[in-house]
């Protein structure tokens, strides 16, 4: 569903050396001049619907432990359950818990709000904990693009992107039941269509056929 | 210009990290290489940041904070990731398993020119890299499972067209088919198998034991 994710930045999308336009939303009042076009998008992030992008801004920005405890508290407990409904237990889902949460503290210069959510951004990393978890070996990820320091998110694509991410929450909780918990099961079950055919006894083409009409309402949803 | 991309299904279930290790490997490669499909993979992940977003805790134990807070306090910011030199024929992903460039594969040959070299991943599917000659056909062969053949270098040709860097094929049980390497340069793939595959002749298939294809 490439059309949900209209700000997904394309190498081509920029020339090099081109000046970025950043519209801000409304301007930002508290906060000091911008520096550079990376923190006039973070700054403005600040006043946009999502306060956990705020939050990462101040613990990259200012190392905050207050931003990183208030993350660590809306988060830890999705991220945990998340784990134990992939079938870590209670101990080893907290063991993982703290590893994903230093690595938000270690990568959040890394975050880019124009690219994802920050709950889609930890449970990034959280599925690939888990992985190498059960693996022992890194997963497999794409090559970073070369983004420079001259390719920062705007702050346009910032708002973009959170308005669509909060509206695939909502058309999430608007699915019909067995639908969703499908969904669900193919990303937290950490079953193949196969095994969820198996374990809920309905025919491979069912499965396939309810997580496609899904995956369908979702991408109307968005557009 | 990529013309043949990853299936949503793929897409997906790389997002969700069911795939097989040697699965991964090759989706990654891919989105090394297609901005189209990273997008896709992109919204993918959203869904999974949705259900996490939207979806009941677990209460957490306030030793696992402090426990965190603990390790936080001692870390310094991880350094940005290096560029990456885009200019070789191996994307990052797949030099990682190589252990470097296209000089440290350790190929082996296989017969009529054709070298391949097996990449270590996890149970489940087999990745190895193919180096076919300019010109040369591939023995023909069916499949057991699913084959996802991804093009580095050259280009190849089958029933289901032309193949060029950055392209995906993805053959099933169903399909048999001959690619042959495009006349102009020696062609380089990815291939990745959740089963071995079938040659359509007896003496590839004795072979195919030892093979390991």
């Amino acid at each position: 569903m490439p059309d949900m994710l209209r700000n997904a930045q394309r190498v081509e999308d920029f020339e090099p050396g081109a000046p970025i336009p950043v519209e801000l939303p409304h301007p930002p009042r508290h906060e000091p001049a911008a520096r550079s076009v990376h923190d006039a998008g973070m700054t403005a992030a600040k006043g946009l619907p999502d306060p956990w992008t705020g939050r990462l801004h101040d613990i990259r920005e200012n190392r905050s432990e207050a931003a990183f405890v208030a993350v660590f508290e809306h988060f830890a407990p999705r991220v945990k359950a998340f784990l134990m409904k992939s079938g870590s237990d209670a101990a080893l889902a907290e063991e993982i818990v703290q590893d994903v949460m230093t690595t938000v503290w270690r990568k959040s210069h890394l975050f880019d709000p124009a690219r994802a959510s920050v709950a889609t951004w930890i449970f990034t990393i959280a599925r690939n904990r888990r992985i190498d978890t059960i693996r022992r070996t890194r997963r497999p990820e794409p090559e970073d693009l070369p983004w420079g320091p001259d390719h920062e998110p705007d702050a346009t694509d910032i708002l973009g992107l959170q308005q669509d991410s909060a509206k695939l929450v909502d058309a999430l909780k608007t699915l019909p039941e067995k639908q969703r918990l499908l969904i669900e099961k193919a990303y937290f079950g950490d079953l193949s269509h196969r095994e969820i055919a198996a374990e809920t006894g309905l025919p491979l083409g069912t499965i396939k056929s309810r997580i496609r009409l899904a995956l369908d309402r979702l991408r109307h949803a968005m557009t | 210009m990529i013309e043949h991309h990853l299936t949503d299904d793929l897409l997906m279930a790389y997002s969700a990290g069911t795939l097989p290790e040697a699965f991964d490997l090759a989706v990654a490669t891919h989105l090394s290489l297609c901005d189209t499909c990273r997008a896709a993979a992109e919204s993918y992940d959203a869904v999974g940041g949705a259900l996490i977003a939207d979806g009941p805790g677990a209460e957490v134990s306030d030793d696992c904070l402090e426990a965190t807070l603990a390790r936080i306090r001692g870390e310094a910011p991880e350094a940005a990731p290096r560029p990456i030199d885009a200019s070789g024929v191996l994307p990052a992903p797949l030099a990682a398993y190589v252990g470097g460039s296209l000089d440290k594969v350790a190929w082996r040959p296989v017969g009529m020119g054709v070298k391949q070299a097996i990449l270590e991943t996890g149970e489940g599917a087999t990745a190895r890299l193919l180096f076919i000659p300019a010109g040369t056909a591939m023995p023909d062969h069916t499949h057991r499972g699913t084959e996802i053949t991804i093009v580095l270098q050259g280009a190849f040709a089958d029933e289901g067209g032309t193949f060029a860097r950055g392209d995906v094929e993805i053959a099933t049980d169903a399909d048999h088919h001959m690619p042959v390497a495009d006349i102009s340069e020696d062609c380089i793939c990815l291939a990745v198998t959740d089963a071995p595959l079938r040659f359509r002749g007896i003496l590839p298939r004795l072979a195919q034991p030892f093979l390991k294809i």
